[in-house]
């Protein structure tokens, strides 16, 4: 029983995992841009939701501003820096966002300082439910319906409308979707302020489960890569099905193991890439 | 009344490669025109030039009299140029009917049920990914797809290449027609009875420089030229 009460748990942290990981996997997919700044996009998006509730804003106008302003400055970063080398080797890309996750980290303790805080849980969601025997907080299932709901719109928006055939239309072959009058600048743009803006959502739910700290987008950064990892670099379905095994497996052995909770995250990485080396659900 | 089409002297590289040395043709409205010549002779820069995917850096390319030299590959295809390259360009992962539908302008004429009656295959198979279409198929669905663009000028880079001759005959039959609908058509081939068949005037390029124009007539008894410029044995 102790252990179907951890794979509950494990499917909250996962939907959070798949929050944080699908915008890596989009902007690898659409963009072919690795992109080591995801955790930092992640971190600045705790932080800001943090200050936006210090200064009394609704928890829920919060996540949403601080989603929306990451993904401004994404868009900023991507325009005057990162379209510039797209082109280039990817260990170029990794250099260019390790450096530009380091300001970012660097500005949050400036600003913040190098000591974490907590945010508590939103109002309307302190209650507790019971599943059998075990408490189970609210805003923990919410958090699992929440992102549920934003992976079937995603899923939608990128598979089921003429804008997301589009921007699959560009990341094919942007010399064909130029020809047909697009702007292929700008749906990159767009696609890279999307993935950002989806790591800083996951970084505000995330803060009233795990509180938060300057080096919370390393850790970030680690998960979402193991995660698009398993997926498959690029596959939507995989990042939601990784985010779910990784979030389980890591509930699960915290209780089974505690010291073992993060290597066995990435065994389960390990395995997955011997046995398939393109990930779960890995294209070509 | 301006040019459909008209470049003046253009020059494009490839890196340091100088490969257009100045090209200047034009084409008129209604008509179909077609660039000869040899592999590596600069056909498929000169589309490029003219689309904006190489920006020419000498000379001035004007569409309906606007100058269009050097602007965005998509801003010149808002304008009304329409090119199909020669891998087709289509989207492997969307399918065909995803392929049309992006690729629909508002306020064109083309609709995507006059596209399906055009090309009745590519109805029967718009649920399929472009990846898995024939070549055939592909050429088709790159056409289709470039007149929902609304073109006032389509470019096709050797449509028929590497095609079955039922399906070159169908594809020539096609180009007819979009011309009788009144766009008129640049087109680089090297099948040289297609462009008899097609063209009402010929330009032959050679090392970047046009160095041959004449109209059908004029080509088709000069065999000279065909010797001098086109023939593959030397």
């Amino acid at each position: 029983m102790i252990y179907l009460s951890q794979i509950v748990n494990g499917i909250g942290l996962g939907m959070l995992y798949f929050l944080l990981a699908v915008g890596l996997s989009i902007i690898f997919g659409l963009l072919h841009f690795v992109n080591f700044a995801h955790g930092a996009f992640y971190l600045l998006g705790a932080y800001l939701c943090y200050a936006l509730l210090q200064h009394g804003i609704d928890f829920w106008w919060a996540i949403t501003l601080a989603g929306l302003i990451v993904a401004a400055f994404a868009a900023l970063v991507e325009a005057g820096l990162l379209r510039r080398i797209y082109r280039l080797d990817h260990m170029y890309h990794i250099v260019a966002t390790i450096g530009l996750a380091l300001m970012i980290q660097e500005f949050v303790i400036i600003v913040w300082g190098p000591v974490g805080a907590s945010v508590s849980t939103p109002p309307a969601l302190v209650g507790v439910v019971m599943l059998g025997n075990f408490i189970y907080p609210e805003y923990r299932i919410f958090v699992v319906g929440f992102t549920a709901v934003l992976a079937l719109v995603l899923w939608w928006l990128l598979e089921g409308t003429r804008l997301g055939a589009i921007v699959r239309a560009g990341s094919e072959s942007s010399d064909s979707i130029s020809l047909l009058g697009y702007d292929i600048k700008r749906i990159n743009t767009a696609v890279f302020a999307l993935g950002a803006g989806l790591a800083a959502l996951a970084g505000g739910l995330a803060t009233p489960i795990r509180g938060l700290d300057p080096f919370m987008g390393v850790e970030a950064l680690a998960i979402a890569f193991v995660v698009v990892v398993i997926g498959g670099m690029g596959s939507f379905t995989g990042a939601l099905i990784a985010g779910l095994l990784v979030g389980i497996v890591q509930s699960l052995m915290a209780t089974i193991w505690p010291e073992g909770a993060s290597l066995a995250v990435y065994i389960a990485m390990v395995v997955v890439v011997l046995v398939m080396p393109r990930g779960l659900l890995g294209r070509a | 009344m301006s040019a459909s089409l008209e470049i003046e002297e253009i020059h494009s590289y490839y890196g340091k490669s100088h490969i257009l040395q100045g090209v200047s043709l034009t084409v008129e409205a209604g008509e179909v025109v077609t660039l000869l010549g040899r592999n590596g002779a600069g056909k498929t820069t000169t589309l490029r030039s003219i689309s904006g995917l190489v920006s020419p850096t000498e000379g001035t390319v004007r569409l309906a009299g606007i100058d269009i030299t050097g602007a965005q590959p998509h801003v010149i295809a808002r304008r009304g140029l329409g090119l199909v390259l020669e891998n087709r360009g289509i989207f492997g992962l969307l399918s065909v009917e995803e392929n049309l539908k992006i690729a629909v302008r508002k306020g064109s004429p083309w609709t995507l049920n006059d596209v399906y009656l055009r090309f009745p295959r590519l109805k029967e198979r718009r649920r399929n990914g472009g990846a898995t279409l024939s070549g055939g198929e592909q050429q088709m669905l790159a056409i289709a797809r470039a007149l929902l663009n609304d073109p006032k000028l389509l470019m096709l880079d050797e449509p028929v290449e590497g095609l079955a001759p039922i399906i070159v005959e169908e594809i020539v039959e096609q180009i007819s027609e979009i011309r009788a609908s009144g766009i008129p058509i640049l087109l680089v081939e090297q099948n040289l009875a297609v462009c008899n068949e097609l063209a009402d005037r010929h330009y032959i390029i050679e090392l970047g420089r046009v160095v041959y124009h004449g109209t059908r007539e004029e080509f088709s008894s000069n065999n000279d030229i065909k010797d001098r410029y086109l023939s593959v044995g030397a």
